[in-house]
C-alpha cells in the first residue's frame, strides 16, 4: 500500500474544490437586504470578489441623511486582491491534486483557513467603519445610534430591517474552507496510520 | 266624461300626491355587496377602468371593483398639476391648426386590441370640439400622440377601433362643408354640407396614427360607431340621425322621420378603391403631434393632404340600413353577426343580422336610395326585434354568454335581454338618466364580463350636495349571476361618456417605473450635478439643473435680468420609482414641473420685476423636501450683475465654488 498518496476521493473534491472556488471568484458572495415600509419592494447590494451590484445607489442616496459614506467600488482596495487570491487558492487545490501532495494540502489549508479568518474580520471591519463613520454634518442625527449592518443575520436600523447572508459564492467559500479542513485532519490521520 | 268631473278628478290626484308622495326610487342594495367591493388595505383593485372625463378633456384611471380613483391622465386639457401642456416639452401636444387649444370635450375611449381581444399596449381618446384622437401609451399612461381631423367638426363617433387595430375611426357629429368651403349660406345644407369618417391607420410596430382615408358620405349627423369583428371583420358601422337634412331646430326639424339610419362601411373595399387610385387629394391643414419618449420632447407639424372616396360615386362601399329613430348607440355583439341600433326616441331595440346583411347585398334587395347610396330593406336585414324594453335606449354592451345590456337614458335603467330571441332578461334601475354602460371588455370578441358599470348624468340626493353643480356618478353592477346586482354607486370625475376597462395584469405587466438616466436624449439633459451650468444666449437664460432628494444643482442663480426668458430644464437624477420631483417658482404665470425619474422637463419664466424669487420642490419628496429650495436674483434689464451659480455657495461650509455662467 503506498502511504504517501494522497486518497482518491480527496482528490476528486480538491478537484470539485478548486473549480468550486473558481466559479465563485464571477458569482456574488454576499447579499444585504434591506426592506422599508416605503420600500415594500425591498433594495438588496450584492457584494462580489471584485465589485458590488444591486441596488446600492439607491442606497446610498438613503443613506445620506444620517451622513454614511457612499459605497464606490473603486474606494476598496479588496477587489483588486480577491480575485486573484481566490484564484491562486483553486490553482493550490489543483495542485494538491495532481502532485499527490499532502503538504501542498496541508499549507493550502492553512493559509486557506488564515484567508478566511481575515476576510472575515475584514468584512466586520469594512461594516463597523461604514456604519460608525457618520458625517457630523448629516440632516437626521438620532443621539447614541450606529448603522452597522448585521455581519450575519438580521437586525433592525432605524425604518430598515436589515439581513445580511452569504450568497452562491459565499457558501462555495466557507464549504471550502470547511472541506479543506475535514480532509486535512483525515489526510493527516492517515498518514499517521500508514506510517 | 264631462269637463268638470276630469277637473276634480285631475284635484283629487294632485291633492293625493301632496298626500303621499311616491317614496322615490331608493335602491336595496343585497345584504353582499360590500363584501364584493371591498379591496383590502394593500390589495389592489382587479380591474382598471378608463373613464372618459367629457368636458374636463381628460382620462381617469378608477380601480374596480373599489370605484377608487387612480389617476387623471391628461390629454386634451391643460394640467398644472403636472405641467402637462405648459412645459416646453408638451406644449406642441395641443397645437392644432386652429393654434393652441388647450382643452376639449372629450368622450369615447377605445383600448387596442389584437384578434379581438384587449392587448394593454394603448388607448385612444376622441376629442370632440376641435376634433382629434390621441393615443395614450399605456406603459406610462401618457399621451404621447395627437392628431386632428381635417374636414370634420364634433369628433363623435370616435374612437372605434378594428379587430387588430389597424384602423381607428373618426367620424363627424355636425355634417359641414370641407375645411376651406365653410363659407357657403348654411341655408344651403343639402348640396355643401357633407358628413366625413376618417379612417386613421395605426403603425403594428410604433403605434403612429395616420390618415389613410376619409369618405365623403352624405350629410347626416355621424353619432356612434363600432367595427365588425371575426365574420364582420372588414366593416364598420356608424349610427346616423337628421336623416332630414334639417339645420335648425333639429330638437323637432330631425325627428321626424320613423326611421333613420345604420351605415355599414366596407373598409377593405374602400382599401381597394384606394389602392386604385380612385381617391381624390384635398387640400387640407391638420396637427400632427408627436411625444419622443427618448428625446421626452412633443413636435407638432401641420398636415396639408387627405385622400378623399366618395360615397356617392364608388357605389359599394357604403350601404344604408334604416333603423328607429334616431339612431345613437351602434353595437356589434361578440360574434360580429348581430348590429345593435339604439333609436334614442324608439320604442324598440332593433337587432340586424351581419349574415342577412351580406344576402340582402349580393340581392340587391333595396328600397331606394339616398343620395347615391342603396338603402337596404329594413325586413330583410332585421334578425329581431327586442319589443318594449325601456325608454331612450342608448348603449349597448355584451358578456359574452349570449347577453346583451342596453342602457336606457329616459326610464333611467340597465336592461338585460337575450340576443338570440330578443326576450328582456332583467332590468334594474339606475340613478339617475344613465347615458353610456360598460361591461368589463363587453365590445370585444371574449369580454371579461363579470362587471358592469352605468356612467349617470344626474345625482340628486346619491351624494353629499356640492352646490348647484352636483357630483358625477357611476354604478357598479355585478352581472355574473341571473339578475344584475348593484354593488356600488361612486362619484366620477368630469362628465364620463364612454369608458373601456379590463383586467388588472394586462396593463401592470408592461408598466415603466422610472425612465433610465443613461437613455434620457433630451437635448437640455444634465445627467450629474457636475453637468449643471447656466448658459445666456442673448436674452434667453438656460438653466441646465438637476434635482435629486433633497436638493437642486444649481440651487441658486444671479445675474438674470429682467425681460430675459429664462428656460429651466430639470433633470430628475432619482432612478427609483415613485420619486417625482416638482419645481415651481413665484411668480410663474404658466404651471410647475412635475418631473419623474429620469426625466427632463423645462419650465419658461420671464420675471417682470427685479428682485429675489424663491424656487422650490413642489412634491414631498423626503425628510429634507422643504430645504429642497433656492433663489434666483433678478437684477434690472441693462444692469451688469454678473452671471453666476452655485450650489452651496456659504463661505462657511462651502463645497462647491460660485461658478461664472457661460455667454454665447
Ligand atoms: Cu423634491
Amino acid at each position: 500500500m503506498k502511504t504517501n498518496a494522497i486518497q482518491k476521493w480527496s482528490k476528486v473534491l480538491l478537484i470539485l474544490l478548486g473549480i468550486g472556488l473558481i466559479v465563485s471568484i464571477f458569482v456574488p458572495i454576499w447579499s444585504i437586504f434591506l426592506n422599508a415600509p416605503q420600500y415594500p419592494e425591498g433594495l438588496a447590494m450584492y457584494i462580489h470578489s471584485n465589485k458590488v451590484s444591486g441596488e446600492y445607489s439607491i442606497i446610498n442616496g438613503l443613506n445620506h441623511y444620517i451622513g454614511m459614506k457612499e459605497i464606490h467600488a473603486d474606494e476598496f482596495w479588496e477587489f483588486t486582491i480577491l480575485p486573484y487570491a481566490l484564484g491562486i487558492f483553486a490553482i493550490l487545490c489543483f495542485l494538491a491534486a495532481f502532485l499527490n501532495s499532502r503538504k501542498i494540502l496541508y499549507t493550502l489549508t492553512g493559509v486557506y483557513l488564515l484567508f478566511g479568518v481575515g476576510f472575515v474580520f475584514d468584512f466586520w471591519r469594512w461594516l463597523y467603519d461604514y456604519g460608525h463613520n457618520l458625517n457630523p454634518q448629516a440632516a437626521i442625527i438620532v443621539p447614541g445610534m450606529s448603522y452597522q449592518p448585521p455581519l450575519l443575520g438580521y437586525k433592525q436600523l432605524l425604518n430598515f430591517e436589515v439581513w445580511s447572508y452569504p450568497n452562491i459564492g459565499g457558501g462555495i467559500m466557507i464549504g471550502a474552507g470547511v472541506i479543506l479542513f475535514i480532509l486535512a485532519i483525515m489526510e493527516f490521520k492517515l498518514a499517521k496510520k500508514s506510517v | 266624461m264631462k269637463t268638470y268631473q276630469k277637473i276634480g278628478l285631475a284635484a283629487l290626484a294632485a291633492v293625493s300626491m301632496v298626500a303621499c308622495k311616491p317614496k322615490g326610487t331608493k335602491n336595496v342594495v343585497s345584504g353582499d355587496a360590500a363584501e364584493k367591493v371591498y379591496v383590502a388595505p394593500g390589495k389592489h383593485d382587479e380591474v382598471y377602468n378608463f373613464v372618459s372625463g367629457g368636458f374636463n378633456g381628460q382620462i381617469s384611471v378608477v380601480g374596480l371593483p373599489s370605484g377608487r380613483t387612480l389617476k387623471i391622465v391628461p390629454v386634451f386639457s391643460v394640467h398644472p398639476e403636472n405641467g402637462y401642456g405648459f412645459s416646453e416639452e408638451t406644449k406642441p401636444m395641443l397645437e392644432t391648426s386652429h393654434g393652441f387649444v388647450p382643452w376639449d370635450d372629450q368622450h369615447h375611449l377605445a383600448l387596442s386590441q389584437t384578434k379581438g381581444e384587449i392587448d394593454g399596449r394603448y388607448l385612444f381618446a376622441n376629442a370632440n370640439n376641435t376634433p382629434r384622437v390621441a393615443k395614450i401609451d399605456l406603459t406610462t399612461f401618457r399621451t404621447t400622440e395627437i392628431l386632428e381631423i381635417p374636414n370634420s367638426a364634433g369628433n363623435h363617433s370616435s374612437p372605434f377601433l378594428t379587430e387588430n387595430t389597424e384602423y381607428v375611426v373618426a367620424g363627424t357629429r355636425f355634417a359641414v362643408p370641407a375645411d376651406g368651403q365653410g363659407d357657403v349660406p348654411i341655408e344651403s345644407f343639402k348640396e355643401n354640407f357633407k358628413g366625413y369618417l376618417s379612417f386613421i391607420g395605426i403603425g403594428k410596430e410604433d403605434g403612429k396614427m395616420d390618415i389613410t382615408f376619409q369618405i365623403e358620405a352624405p350629410g347626416f349627423n355621424f353619432d356612434l360607431s363600432h367595427a365588425g369583428k371575426g365574420k364582420s371583420h372588414g366593416w364598420f358601422f356608424f349610427s346616423c340621425y337628421n336623416s332630414e337634412q334639417a339645420n335648425t331646430l333639429l330638437e323637432v326639424n330631425a325627428s321626424q322621420n320613423e326611421k333613420d339610419f345604420i351605415m355599414a362601411v366596407n373598409w377593405k373595399k374602400a382599401e381597394e378603391y384606394l389602392k386604385a387610385g380612385k381617391a381624390k387629394k384635398m387640400a387640407v391643414e391638420y396637427a400632427h403631434n408627436t411625444f419622443d419618449e427618448s428625446t421626452q420632447m412633443a413636435k407638432s407639424e401641420i398636415l396639408k393632404e387627405v385622400s378623399v372616396l366618395s360615397a356617392k360615386e364608388l357605389k359599394d362601399i357604403c350601404y344604408l340600413i334604416p333603423c328607429p329613430k334616431s339612431p345613437h348607440g351602434c353595437d356589434i355583439d361578440p360574434t360580429g353577426e348581430y348590429i345593435i341600433g339604439s333609436g334614442k326616441l324608439a320604442a324598440l331595440i332593433p337587432v340586424f343580422s351581419f349574415d342577412k346583411l351580406m344576402q340582402a347585398i349580393e340581392k340587391k334587395d333595396f328600397s331606394g336610395e339616398f343620395d347615391g347610396i342603396p338603402i337596404l330593406k329594413y325586413e330583410s336585414v332585421l334578425h329581431g326585434e327586442v319589443q318594449k324594453p325601456g325608454l331612450g335606449p342608448l348603449h349597448t354592451e355584451f358578456d359574452g354568454k349570449g347577453n346583451a345590456y342596453t342602457s336606457m337614458f329616459v326610464s333611467s335603467e340597465i336592461v338585460k335581454w337575450d340576443i338570440k330571441t330578443c326576450k328582456v332578461l332583467d332590468r334594474q334601475p339606475t340613478f339617475y338618466s344613465t347615458g353610456h354602460l360598460m361591461v368589463v371588455g363587453g365590445d370585444t370578441a371574449k369580454p371579461y364580463g363579470k362587471y358592469l358599470v352605468a356612467y349617470n348624468k344626474i345625482t340628486k340626493d346619491r351624494y353629499l350636495p356640492t352646490g348647484p353643480e352636483l357630483a358625477q356618478s357611476a354604478q357598479l353592477f355585478d352581472i355574473s349571476g341571473d339578475k344584475m346586482k348593484l354593488l356600488l354607486d361612486f362619484p366620477t370625475i368630469g362628465e364620463p361618456h364612454y369608458a373601456q376597462a379590463g383586467p388588472a395584469e394586462l396593463f401592470t405587466k408592461n408598466q415603466v417605473k422610472f425612465y433610465k438616466l443613461e437613455d434620457n436624449k433630451h437635448p437640455y439633459v444634465t445627467k450629474g450635478e457636475a453637468e449643471s451650468k447656466v448658459v445666456r444666449e442673448g436674452n434667453k437664460v438656460h438653466v441646465y439643473m438637476t434635482s435629486i432628494r433633497s436638493h437642486f444643482a444649481p440651487d441658486n442663480i444671479e445675474g438674470v435680468k429682467v425681460g430675459d426668458e429664462v428656460y429651466f430644464h430639470v433633470t430628475n437624477l432619482e432612478q427609483d420609482w415613485d420619486v417625482p420631483h416638482g419645481f415651481a417658482i413665484k411668480g410663474a404665470q404658466n404651471a410647475e414641473l412635475l418631473i419623474m425619474p429620469g426625466e427632463t422637463s423645462t419650465l419658461k419664466w420671464v420675471p417682470l420685476k427685479a428682485g429675489m424669487y424663491p424656487m422650490y420642490c413642489t412634491d414631498f419628496c423626503s425628510a429634507l423636501h422643504q430645504e429642497m429650495q433656492g433663489y434666483v436674483r433678478v437684477s434690472p434689464a441693462g444692469s451688469n450683475t454678473p452671471l453666476i451659480y452655485s450650489l452651496n455657495n456659504k463661505k462657511d461650509n462651502a463645497q462647491s465654488p460660485v461658478k461664472q455662467g457661460e455667454t454665447k
